[in-house]
């Protein structure tokens, strides 16, 4: 029996051995180990061996199952292997393919241009108010020193609803309601940004329709050079921190003194291109001391109180910043355009 | 204001200053010079010539053969086919070797055979401004005065050896819109002394009186504070030397005559507008300053017949207006070829008053310009006398005894106290009293003696801008340099800086928006008036405003509603072939409810959403589906329950708000303080506006955002998870096709009890098994108990009730 289990044996290693497909590995599995397999059927002889024999050949019989069992199991490991690795290489994508983004749109650059001013001067402790786009005339021009008939209103024509409301020309109102609102209460501080309107002719660089952001800071010592310095540490977080500052005297009629900002060149540096027009600087915004008089119709002692306030054009900054050549691109709404913003 | 600088060079020394460099100083100072316009654009070797004769060139009709005294060792051969060229004439010649602007080389040359050593000029070769000549001169070549020296170069001449910068005046600035007010400028910025016109001394008067021969009277006293007048006779009108032409021509003012010239020459220099009458076209040569009457006609200098009213300036002689006031002489005075004696005016009138006539009539002139911005009061005389004795040098006439005067003008100095101790607090400078003093002496202002730090300054009536201690601190800082202030940080207590809740909101609703793949626009406030009664569900009192003066229809009406120009938006985009759409804007509608506006319209703020196209981009393994009714709702959806809006607050109904799909629409109420509010409107735009506007099906919606500002609730309030297992029922009932899947969950929610926590349709579908008119609902039941694991008998008892009332209230039948 011993020589027959061994035959067994042999016959089972040297067919497992050429075997080359799991179907076959099976039956051969069924034909030696199966219920009704070979190793069975040599068992089933056992019961004929005497008491000493059976142990012995029970031993034989164990380990020549476990002898084809050990072949069987790594075969079929092997073919497990054979079979994933097959699958694996069936599952292969093209990864040059495009994945599937997320929806993401964006805001509109003049929104994130608001944004971004405003959360510079956020972290310098201001406020943002806003005000109503139509104005009366009073806010839009009289609080503002710019009485009937002051010269300065020839540089705005204004698209009026009544003699007395119109769309307002600037967001310089917002301070005076502003000043109101905070009933000689100090320190002010504000920035107003928002939509105004001038009756200007839509080309590259003017659009009827435009915004603003105006600042007002109003306490007991303010003086022009805080004014210099708050503007300093704002074009600095806005566009870089070499960013310098250059101030010209101007006219407006809500502030005394007053100056225009400009900019070193934000494409250059200063060095001259053509951005600048070879100046190496960049008209940027207005800014002064805010006049007695609009802190008197304020409510505010322009013997006890000083304050400086600024504006500046939303759409030029964001020109400048995005290197946008032409402000009808923002009103088009074009998505091509549009889309372009859709970065952090 | 152009100002040449060889005329600025008469009353101050620019040597060593460069215009490129003058104009630099002069704009760190405050006031802009983008433009310095060289009058030689490259001209050399043109000199003076004398045409000594004229005739026909043998081969060329239009051509003519000059011979011409240029100055040179030998007279010169030109060939020129200009009209009005003739023997006679002193003309601009250009030699050979001589360069014109432009890169003009002139070389020896034969034309048509005939040999010609130069080239008799035009204006317009010369590279001058010839709209500022007379029109025969514009046309052919520039003949100059008789008496024009032969072979002298004609920049000099005609004063091209100039640099005339152009000042960009802000409205407070007009004392420069003169020569003199320039000068002090300069003078102040340099630091170098001034050498004025002294008119009273070079003025001189033959014995006759002024006074036998013209009048002057004020009836208007408030427009008209000063009105002085000469009268100068025997004047011979003829062209001006060619000087004061060249000086006019560098200002951009054309040359006339030398009466109208001397009184523009002297406007530019002093800022005082003048005007001369022809005395003899005066009543007995005597004038009435008053305002106009009602209907009042005359014709002025431009031929133009004016009717006048009541608020407008005269100057009238024998009961008729002879001039509007300030902004025009009358045809009738004007001075002319014939004119022998001369009326002189010099006045200070209103600038109010000038400038709402000149506007009214649309009439605006140097002198109107000049007024408006209120001119120097004590300039009136002295400019008065400078015209008078120049009109004697330069037209021969008699200067008459006298001024012949009415009012008089306010011009002492006003005096301003300034405190040295303000002065560096305002600016943050540390500037001793003497760097200020001699700020103010540079700027002509004479400043006492400090007491007690205050300085008392006397501004000189030209400067009519500085009334204030502030105005003084603005000179000091402009001339002592923007730049040289110091930069500090503002002191004092801090801050915290912040947004509204209300702005929170916005930004919050941007971010969620375009992280859900929408897209920010940007309309105009202002829209078409039939845009504005399209969608009026929002706003159903409330009316449109419209502009008093738009600039087009299409922008005429403040808008009612943001969904037109997105509907816009989407058709300019439609067109560039991107017609896949998710678009938001945040803006302000304007509503009314006067008849006639006399307060500001009702602003409100709202959110616009607008979809069209199929949702998501074109992807190679993505069937892209179009956009429908449950896109856009569910965007809606997603912002309130963002907002922390509960959704059983909510409420869609479908109640076909004007401008949409009257079966894909719905307006959205918010249930609030026990009131039903409406919240918006959303659905399809109505496919007859769609088909008008070229729209692909599209889907928009407007919020109210006000409400959403009350009712958001930024609170995260954590509740318990689960610990007991659910149990999910489905149920699928057929119903009538006109009941709302909102009403079938309202009931299931009524009935089932406390222990249903979800109810959600899954799967909605018609079809002919189920029966005409029917349709079936899929909807999923999930039950819970906070406390046990729930059993198979109570869940069964609850999903009963409910389904019975289904049955009851709609007649529904389970489907098995």
């Amino acid at each position: 029996m011993k020589e027959k289990l061994e035959a067994l044996k042999q016959e089972a290693l040297a067919q497992l051995q050429d075997v080359s497909d799991p179907q076959r590995l099976n039956d051969l599995r069924v034909k030696y180990l199966g219920k009704k397999g070979a190793l069975t059927e040599i068992l089933r002889g056992m019961g004929q061996l005497s008491a000493e024999e059976r142990p012995v050949i029970g031993q034989v019989a164990n380990d020549v199952r476990g002898a084809i069992e050990e072949v069987i199991a790594s075969k079929q490991e092997a073919f497990l292997q054979q079979e994933t690795e097959e699958r694996l290489r069936a599952e292969k994508v093209d990864v040059t393919l495009p994945g599937r983004k997320l929806a993401q749109g964006a805001i509109h650059p003049l929104s994130k241009v608001i944004q971004d001013i405003e959360d510079i001067f956020i972290g310098m402790g201001y406020r943002v108010a806003e005000g109503p786009e139509v104005e009366t005339d009073y806010f839009n021009f009289e609080a503002l020193n710019l009485p009937k008939n002051h010269p300065a209103r020839d540089m705005q024509d204004s698209f009026y609803l009544t003699e007395d409301l119109l769309m307002r020309t600037q967001t310089s109102p917002v301070q005076a309601r502003t000043m109101l609102a905070m009933e000689g209460e100090v320190p002010v501080k504000i920035i107003c940004p928002g939509r105004v309107f001038r009756r200007d002719d839509d080309d590259a660089t003017h659009s009827f329709q435009f915004h603003q952001i105006e600042g007002l800071v109003i306490g007991e010592n303010i003086r022009m050079s805080d004014l210099k310095g708050t503007l300093l540490q704002f074009v600095q977080e806005m566009f870089g921190e070499n960013t310098q500052i250059r101030l010209r005297p101007s006219f407006f009629p809500f502030t005394e003194p007053s100056a225009e900002v400009d900019v070193s060149c934000v494409k250059c540096g200063g060095s001259g291109c053509r951005v600048c027009k070879h100046t190496g600087w960049l008209e940027i915004l207005g800014c002064g001391m805010v006049h007695p008089k609009v802190l008197e119709m304020g409510g505010y002692d322009p013997e006890k109180y000083s304050g400086f306030a600024f504006g500046m054009g939303v759409e030029r900054i964001a020109m400048l910043k995005y290197g946008v050549d032409d402000i009808r691109h923002f009103f088009n709404n074009d998505t091509a355009f549009l889309k372009q913003f859709t970065r952090i | 204001m152009r100002v040449s600088t060889d005329w600025l060079s008469d009353y101050i020394s620019l040597e060593g200053v460069s215009a490129e460099e003058l104009a630099g100083r002069i704009t760190s100072a405050g006031i802009e010079i983008d433009v310095i316009e060289k009058r030689n654009q490259g001209i050399s070797k043109v000199v003076v010539g004398y045409v000594k004769s004229k005739e026909k060139h043998p081969d060329a009709d239009k051509l003519n053969v000059c011979v011409v005294d240029a100055g040179q060792e030998e007279d010169l051969q030109i060939v020129c086919g200009a009209k009005n060229v003739d023997a006679g004439q002193k003309v601009p010649v250009a030699l050979v070797g001589a360069k014109l602007p432009g890169g003009l080389d002139i070389k020896k040359a034969k034309l048509r055979g005939v040999l010609s050593q130069g080239m008799i000029c035009s204006a317009k070769e010369l590279g001058m401004n010839d709209k500022l000549l007379p029109k025969e001169l514009q046309e052919g070549i520039l003949v100059l005065p008789a008496d024009t020296e032969i072979g002298k170069p004609i920049v000099d001449v005609l004063g091209l050896n100039d640099e005339v910068m152009e000042l960009d005046l802000t409205p407070n600035r007009s004392d420069c819109l003169s020569m003199l007010g320039a000068a002090y400028e300069v003078s102040a910025i340099l630091g170098r002394e001034l050498s004025l016109p002294e008119p009273e001394k070079d003025i001189v008067e033959v014995h006759e009186r002024a006074a036998d021969h013209i009048a002057v009277t004020i009836g208007a006293k408030e427009q008209c504070t000063h009105y002085a007048a000469r009268y100068i006779s025997g004047v011979t009108i003829a062209p001006s030397p060619l000087w004061m032409q060249n000086r006019l021509m560098a200002a951009g003012i054309r040359p006339i005559n030398n009466i109208v010239d001397i009184t523009n020459y002297v406007m530019l220099e002093y800022g005082q507008p003048l005007h001369a009458f022809d005395a003899d076209r005066l009543e007995n040569g005597a004038v009435h300053v008053r305002m106009a009457e009602d209907g009042e006609k005359m014709v002025t200098l431009d031929g133009q017949e004016r009717t006048l009213a009541p608020h407008m300036l005269v100057i009238a002689s024998g009961g008729k207006p002879v001039a509007l006031a300030g902004v025009m002489g009358g045809l009738d005075s004007e001075v002319t070829d014939n004119t022998v004696n001369i009326f002189l005016e010099s006045a200070k009138f209103d600038g109010g008053t000038v400038r709402k006539t000149s506007r009214q009539l649309g009439l605006r002139s140097e002198a109107s310009s000049r007024f408006e911005k209120e001119v120097d009061p004590a300039a009136v005389i002295p400019a008065l006398n400078r015209a008078a004795s120049l009109m004697a040098k330069y037209a021969g006439g008699k200067v008459h005894q006298g001024i012949a005067e009415a009012g008089s003008a306010a011009s002492e100095p006003k005096v301003i106290t300034l405190s040295l101790e303000k002065l560096n607090r305002y600016l943050g400078t540390d500037l001793s009293l003497l760097e200020v003093k001699t700020i103010f002496s540079r700027l002509h202002f004479a400043s006492g003696d400090a007491a007690q730090g205050l300085v008392d300054v006397q501004v000189p009536t030209r400067r009519g801008d500085i009334t204030l201690d502030v105005d003084l601190i603005e000179e000091v800082a402009r001339l002592y340099g923007y730049d040289n202030i110091p930069t500090t940080p503002i002191e004092g207590p801090t801050t915290p800086g912040s947004l509204t809740k209300a702005q929170a909101i916005r930004r919050s609703l941007r971010k969620l928006l375009t992280h859900g793949g929408f897209q920010e626009v940007l309309g105009y406030s202002f829209i078409h008036p039939k845009q504005a009664e399209r969608f009026t569900a929002l706003e159903q009192e409330g009316k449109a405003v419209k502009l008093a003066m738009p600039m087009s229809e299409d922008r005429s009406v403040l808008r009612t509603s943001l969904l037109p120009q997105l509907l816009d938006i989407a058709a300019y985009n439609l067109n560039r072939k991107q017609p896949d759409l998710a678009l938001f804007e945040i803006g302000n509608l304007f509503h009314t409810h006067e008849e006639v506006l006399t307060k500001q319209p009702q602003e409100r703020p709202v959110l616009g959403l607008l979809l069209s196209g199929r949702t998501g981009a074109k992807q190679w393994n993505v069937q892209p589906a179009k956009v429908d009714f449950f896109d856009l709702k569910g965007a809606i959806e997603t912002v309130l329950d963002y907002l922390g809006i509960a959704a059983d607050q909510i409420s869609y109904e479908a109640n076909q708000p004007a401008g949409f799909h009257p079966g894909r629409s719905a307006s959205v109420f918010v249930q609030h303080g026990g009131n039903k509010q409406l919240l918006g409107v959303l659905g399809q735009i109505h496919p007859k506006l769609q088909q008008e506007l070229d729209l692909e099906d599209t889907y928009a919606a407007e919020i109210l955002l006000a409400p959403l500002y009350e009712l958001t609730n930024d609170r995260v309030a954590y509740r318990d998870l689960p610990r007991f297992p659910g149990m999910e029922r489905d149920l699928a009932i057929v119903v009538n096709e006109e009941v709302e899947a909102g009403s079938l969950i309202q009931v299931i929610r009524e009935n089932a009890g406390e222990l249903l926590q979800q109810v959600q349709v899954f799967d909605v579908f018609t079809g002919s098994k189920l029966g005409e008119g029917k349709k079936s609902v899929a909807i999923s039941l999930m039950y819970r108990h906070q406390d046990r694991t729930l059993t198979d008998e109570e869940v069964a008892q609850v999903t009963e009730k409910a389904v019975t009332a289904l049955q009851q209230t709609f007649g529904a039948e389970l489907r098995k």
